[in-house]
């Protein structure tokens, strides 16, 4: 492994040596924990730790979840019921389990924003950054389908019409619709299908997240700076390193515990502030809620899907050029899947050969500007399809494929970046001057 | 008792099916003080006590709470009834028990393990949930900022709906609405069920327009929400506790961090 040249596990014990003749795990957990890790890493490190903690959370409670849980149209919304006012704690580990997902969302949107500022995604950290779209794609799904299973009429609703994106596809689409949903409509066979792919996607994230964390420590993190951790001699790089453990463990649990402490917060004081009142009713096939929304996390590509009607210019030649293939509709789930494959495609597209925006100084408004545009769609796509929304979203779903599309290739050509420091030592050594006298201390690291 | 059945009588002839959700404007929800409110808010037992009469008396008429238990209500947390009182309660509800006449069926009295029957008329809806199902955002550009910072939920929306008949009637499609300021759309199927003084308190207690509302509106969140004083409680104890292992980590990573950063203080021995 070419990785950052660090000490490694020697077993000195006699049954440490036979362990590892035989398996070298302690030797690959002591290389996990102890990999060197750039100095000068900042706040914004801290969300993988957070992801893998919310993993874990969710496998937890879920796992308690299921062994009351009903996956029947009949009993789903009544088992749920009866998990919050019969079952010991109940009422918490539902609650936990629903709001985690929100913190599981949040927490993944400033991870990606976090590498989409500091280049994170650049070479040679495709691979990570691709197995991580992967990853918040399944997080989709996943969080999709477990929001099925209240059988409440969001549930139902969002079902209908989550599934019936599939529907538009051209001439598969109706029977991978139905493939999908095990029947004509939602109903029982697709929420049994749903609670089963709810219960198997996240051992996949599980296997994924190794994967990804196995991608980013064969190429050493990635920092603020975007400069490369020197690598000529293990000495070289402790000048800019420090190991994984206690550095970053104790850095990363400070910042979970607090995350944690408003996590319990939003928990214990207002649970449903972030979920739809409309899923305490049960789900009713006959009656449409007057105004169906996703759930918050999934509110910016739900307005790309809504922002391209008939009426828009692009739709129409699509239509005219493929002799109707591509519809409004069609176009509409092209966009959305889209919006992610252009973010895949960012290590591609990106002709900028500086990594951290901290030296891009005109990478750095577009990039504000992208985040500003973030927070408009996730509006957007929770008011009325009605003027002047349809307008606002389609100028915002506009940006987000401009910036990937047309600012990342061109920025690179035309921008001027500013001077990076020349290693890592160096730009933690400005942060954190020798002081004389003083004894103020600083603890966050300027950023 | 004969109040009770005059009032469903009345109520059977005003109900007719309609959708609770008609869409269209949305009501006016007004800002009421609830006990449980806020972070530290707790239920009043006493008025949750009200709120049961009032739903007994009057509501459960043609609505069902199909997902409470009965013996709930003996819960701490809740209306904290005696049990022998719950008992004595469950008794006056008639339920289906399917093994009853050798598997035929047959109506008994209700026990404190069963829950409490389901709607009488099919178009009045289930209470259970009522209040988390109409915690609708009111905030101003769905943004929820009422809910956030006045507290403002489903009990504000169930007591607004109470009080909110303006006396209007119309007949559409053979059917009689009533318009109600909170109702979105301005038009209820539902005849006003209360109008003061429409049960007595034992305790003498107000039983005005606004006091019975309010006190239904409590219970009917204590239906929804059970558990609300224990998770409040758990809440409390976990943010606290996270709280101290925060500032406990925060110490011990400023001191971990202090050599590397330069940032010992003279004298003292830096952290390895």
């Amino acid at each position: 492994m070419a990785g950052i040249p660090h000490d490694h596990y020697e077993p000195t014990t006699r049954g440490e040596k036979w362990l590892h003749r035989r398996l070298p795990i302690v030797g690959l957990l002591y290389d996990t924990i102890m990999i060197p890790t750039p100095k000068n890493l900042n706040w914004m490190w801290i969300w993988g730790i957070v992801l893998t903690f919310t993993l874990v959370l969710q496998i937890v409670t879920g796992i308690v979840l299921v062994m009351h849980y009903i996956p029947s149209v009949d009993q789903a919304f009544a088992s749920v019921e009866h998990i919050m006012r019969d079952v010991n704690g109940g009422h918490m580990l539902r609650y936990l389990h629903q709001n985690g997902a929100s913190l599981f969302f949040v927490a993944v949107y400033l991870h990606i924003f976090r590498g989409l500022y500091y280049g994170s995604y650049k070479e040679p950290r495709e691979v990570t950054w691709i197995i991580g779209i992967l990853m918040y794609v399944l997080m989709m799904a996943t969080a999709f389908m477990g929001y099925v299973l209240p059988w409440g009429q969001m549930s139902f609703w969002g079902a209908t019409v989550i599934t019936g994106l599939f529907g538009a596809i051209p001439f598969v689409g109706e029977s991978l619709q139905t493939w999908l949903l095990g029947g004509p409509a939602v109903g029982e066979y697709t929420l049994t299908r749903f609670f089963s792919l709810h219960y198997l996607l996240p051992m996949i994230l599980v296997g994924l997240t190794a994967v990804h964390i196995w991608a980013f420590h064969t190429t050493g993190n990635n920092n603020p700076t975007g400069v490369e951790v020197r690598r000529e001699s293990k000495e070289v790089a402790e000048r800019d390193t420090l190991p994984f453990w206690p550095y970053f463990v104790i850095k990363d649990l400070f910042a979970l515990a607090l995350i944690l402490a408003i996590f319990f917060a939003i928990v214990g004081f207002m649970p449903n502030y972030l979920g739809h009142p409309d899923n305490y009713m049960e789900a009713n096939p006959l009656v449409t809620p007057s105004h169906i929304v996703p759930e918050w996390y999934f509110l910016p590509f739900y307005a790309i899907l809504r922002a391209f009607t008939a009426d828009v210019w692009i739709v129409i030649a699509a239509d005219w050029i493929t002799g109707g293939i591509i519809d409004a509709k069609f176009f509409g789930v092209l966009a959305m899947f889209g919006a992610i494959i252009v973010m895949a495609l960012a290590p591609w597209l990106d002709t900028s050969s500086i990594r951290s925006g901290r030296y891009r100084p005109m990478f750095k408004w577009w990039f504000a500007l992208f985040i500003v545009n973030f927070f408009v769609l996730m509006w957007v796509g929770a008011m009325p399809a009605e003027e002047p929304y349809n307008t606002i979203s389609l100028i915002a779903s506009t940006y987000w494929f401009a910036y990937f599309l047309v600012i990342l290739p061109l920025l690179g050509v035309i921008e001027k970046p500013l001077p990076q420091p020349e290693t890592i030592e160096q730009d933690f050594a400005e942060h954190y001057a020798p002081k004389t006298g003083g004894t103020k201390t600083i603890v966050n690291p300027a950023e | 008792m004969l109040k009770q059945l005059t009032l469903s009588a009345a109520m059977v002839l005003a109900l007719v099916a309609s959708p609770a959700l008609a869409a269209g404007k949305a009501g006016k929800v007004k800002d009421i003080e609830f006990s449980f409110e806020g972070p530290f808010g707790t239920y009043d037992q006493m008025q949750l006590q009200r709120g049961l009469q009032v739903y007994t008396e009057v509501c459960s008429a043609c609505h069902g709470l199909r997902y409470v238990p009965i013996r709930t209500l003996a819960d701490e947390g809740g209306p904290h009834l005696p049990e022998d009182q719950v008992r004595a309660y469950a008794e006056f509800y008639e339920v289906w028990d399917p093994a009853l006449l050798d598997g035929d069926g047959d109506f008994r009295p209700a026990k404190p393990t069963d829950n409490f029957p389901q709607s009488a008329l099919s178009n009045a809806p289930d209470l259970s949930l009522m209040a988390k199902a109409r915690a609708g955002f009111h905030g101003p550009y769905g943004l929820g900022i009422n809910q956030f910072f006045r507290g403002m939920g489903g009990a504000e929306y169930i007591y607004s709906l109470l009080t909110g008949y303006t006396g209007e009637e119309k007949e559409e499609a053979g059917a009689i609405l009533y318009e109600n300021t909170a109702f979105p759309g301005g038009w209820i199927s539902m005849a006003p069920p209360l109008y003061g003084d429409d049960v007595v308190y034992a305790d003498g207690h107000d039983s005005s327009l606004s006091a019975v509302s309010k006190d239904v509106s409590a219970f009917l969140m204590w239906t929804a929400e059970p558990k609300m004083m224990a998770r409040k409680q758990a809440g409390f104890t976990a943010v606290l506790m996270l709280t101290i292992l925060t500032v406990l980590l925060y110490l011990t990573n400023k001191r971990i961090w202090a050599p590397v950063k330069n940032r010992v203080k003279e004298g003292s021995t830096p952290a390895e």
